[in-house]
């Protein structure tokens, strides 16, 4: 049994994670929502939302920072505020906030630091985990609810702090930082016959003024690699904190399960909370006692006599239904058996797609059910 | 005659979920069908064309995972994959051009590849289409296996533009050198009449609106956008007019009623509400899949119909869905 109003009455952070595609944004707008219906203080931080949902919770602004939802029920006095993630801001703001102004104008400069912070690979995950640090920080509110990146991987954020940390720590970083220690006079200057075969390498490769740049940017950024690290270990605890849970996303296919289940699985190792496992798209049908056997042989029995087409069709429907909410039964069945302490709470197929808070609600109401 | 006879490399984008993997795969074996050798690629490291086709994890090697039906002439061809992954793209890229095997495994070593992805994923990026280039314009004496087309199961919708606009990524990082002419070249194999960019979506909202996003951002590049794919289409069960109404939820229930009895259903009377309510949800999803069907085809591009499987997509379906795409043109 999944009690998703008895989380979202205590936790502080909630994590919604999962594969592509999964309705992972829906599902934290629709958590949020109740969190804040039921007298909490919410905030909902969102990577990509669909536009018309992200209208529909008045993010029409990219400013990176929440701003407070039209038409949350306040009466339990609560609050929802939601914002959009602007990554290369997030990241702007970092530099900002962690160099001086005129080595900070060096560094957003950079080729190396415009294409590092407006790529998507690793720096999404690293700025999603940074501004949940931010609001956190803020105290502002009682819970805060993440939706993560729609990454190749739904693991990718996880690893996201540690791979900044490995790269700080880097060899690659130290020898890049090697030159302009030795004097400034820029990576040509060869100080040692090692490093000189490995700056060669490299000029061939990147070119010299390439090489120049990227060595620059890291001596600039190397100011500031303490601060860096600090952040995305502090991140990375708060994580694990009591208050802190992970609900992971997935639909009943085979690629979201593998990946669901093996997200269950590293949350395991890595000792993070798992809350349990949210499954939408789940097909039911509420009409009991009418086999797929039974409605296709009198769907049949309507063709051939060229009665009713309505009924004919009606029925085919239902044996459509039925077929597929077997078939989901089946997917979720498969997991729970490899995954029997994960709780399960699923969401049936929404025959329209859900912008407006009224249908976020009925998600809410259904999840909570 | 197929709608893409000059195409030798075919590109496939979609938003997760949609079937990318799968559509890609299907489409090589359609390009393959009837004695062409055709090669599939993939650069996410996600090992998405063997659990396909079902073989061991893929080395950075070209293997034989298929064997395509035999087309008129009577001769089967074959689909060779490959998965690309930047560490041995660059490895071999030095071997190559630079003569420096070892200088490469050094940076391996040192972490190069992975500091490289980190800081500017736009050189990782040249490195994966600059391998896919290499196979797609192999020409004869000693340069390997040649092919008839190269499929390339490429990153999602939302990063197709960036992905392949290595020009753009590289320009501002290296204004010359080899990093630079390497660029330029993938470059002008994308932007030419050799190069088709297929999208593939389900007739749901939010793919495609990415969909439309990608082709503008395509087109914008300068990159040549192919056909749109719409994967996993139900079959229409109401009758068309039957639809505006139900889905206001106005089913005639008498009617329904009168029907199950026609039909030997007795207990009818149990059942009407029910079926009346699944009619009425699904005549709404059938009207919204229309109306994202009529936004995909303002793009003015020519569409292919996959049907939805109801299980879970193996070898046999491929061929089944590669079947389809030559039917209606695309390969």
């Amino acid at each position: 049994m999944f009690d998703i109003d008895a989380l979202l009455d205590s936790a502080s952070i909630v994590v919604c994670c999962g594969a592509g595609g999964v309705g992972k944004t829906t599902t934290a707008a629709a958590l949020a929502l109740r969190a804040a219906e039921r007298g909490r203080k919410v905030c909902v931080l969102t990577i990509d939302p669909a536009r018309r949902l992200a209208q529909s919770m008045g993010l029409t602004e990219l400013d990176n920072a929440p701003r407070a939802v039209d038409g949350v029920d306040p009466e339990r006095g609560g609050s929802l505020d939601a914002m959009m993630l602007d990554m290369k801001r997030t990241f702007d703001e970092i530099v900002l906030t962690h160099a001086d102004p005129q080595r900070a104008e060096q560094i957003l400069a950079n080729p190396f630091y415009v294409s590092l912070s407006s790529s998507f690979a690793g720096t999404q995950e690293y700025m999603a985990m940074e501004k949940l640090g931010q609001l956190r920080a803020t105290s502002a509110w009682d819970l805060i609810v993440v939706d993560t990146p729609p990454s190749r991987s739904a693991l990718d954020f996880l690893d996201a702090p540690q791979r900044l940390g490995r790269f700080l720590d880097g060899r690659m970083i130290r020898l890049l930082l090697a030159p302009a220690k030795a004097g400034g006079r820029g990576v040509m200057k060869i100080v040692t016959a090692g490093f000189s075969v490995f700056t060669n390498v490299l000029t061939r490769i990147l070119g010299a003024q390439t090489l120049k740049d990227l060595s620059l940017f890291v001596t600039s950024l190397e100011t500031m690699f303490g601060g860096f690290r600090e952040r995305a270990e502090k991140t990375y605890r708060l994580l694990k904190e009591p208050g802190t849970a992970f609900i992971v996303i997935a639909v009943p296919e085979r690629d979201a399960l593998r990946e669901a289940a093996y997200f269950v699985e590293r949350l395991g190792e890595e000792r993070m909370p798992l809350a349990g496992l949210v499954l939408n798209r789940v097909h039911v049908s509420t009409v009991e006692g009418l086999s797929v056997q039974r409605s296709l042989a009198a769907a049949e029995q309507l063709d051939e006599s060229e009665e009713s087409p309505l009924t004919a069709a009606a029925l085919r429907v239902h044996a459509d239904r039925l077929s597929a909410a077997a078939r989901d039964g089946r997917m979720a069945e498969r997991f729970t058996a490899a995954h029997p302490r994960v709780p399960v709470v699923r969401v049936k197929a929404q025959s329209t797609d859900v912008h407006d808070l009224d249908g976020l609600r009925r998600i809410g109401a259904e999840l909570a059910d | 005659m197929s709608d893409f006879p000059s195409v030798k490399l075919h590109v496939v984008t979609g938003k997760g979920g949609t079937g990318k993997t799968t559509v890609a795969g299907a489409l090589a074996l359609a390009l393959a069908a009837g004695g062409r050798q055709v090669l599939l690629t993939e650069v996410e490291g996600r090992q998405g064309i063997a659990q396909m086709f079902d073989t061991p994890p893929l080395p950075y090697e070209e293997r034989k995972v298929a064997v395509a039906p035999p087309g008129r002439g009577g001769q089967g061809g074959d689909v060779y994959a490959l998965a690309i992954d930047p560490e041995a793209a660059l490895i071999e890229y030095l071997e190559i051009f630079y003569n420096l095997k070892r200088a490469g495994s050094a940076l391996k070593r040192l972490g190069a590849i992975d500091f490289a992805t980190t800081i500017a994923p736009g050189l990782r990026d040249v490195l994966l289409t600059g391998k896919v280039m290499e196979a797609a314009t192999r020409e004869r004496r000693g340069g390997g296996r040649l092919y008839d087309a190269v499929v390339l199961d490429a990153p999602p919708t939302g990063r197709i533009a960036r992905f392949l606009n290595v020009n753009a990524e590289v320009a501002g990082l290296a204004r010359m050198g080899p990093v630079r002419q390497q660029a330029d070249s993938v470059m002008s194999l994308l932007r030419s009449r050799r190069t088709a960019v297929h999208l593939v979506t389900v007739l749901e909202e939010m793919p495609v609106q990415e969909t439309v996003d990608g082709v503008a951002e395509l087109t914008a590049a300068g990159l040549p956008v192919g056909g749109i794919a719409i994967n996993m289409v139900r079959e229409p069960l109401l009758p068309v007019a039957a639809l505006s109404p139900a889905a206001s939820g106005q089913v005639d229930t008498a009617e329904l009623s009168r029907g199950l009895k026609a039909a030997g259903i007795d207990d009818a009377a149990r059942y009407v509400e029910g079926l009346a309510g699944e009619v009425s949800e699904h005549a709404a999803r059938v009207l919204l899949e229309e109306r994202e069907r009529g936004l995909l085809a303002e793009l003015d591009r020519p569409m292919y119909e996959l049907p939805l499987l109801t299980e879970a997509v193996d070898l046999s379906c491929l061929y089944e869905l590669a079947g389809q795409l030559a039917e209606q043109g695309i390969a």
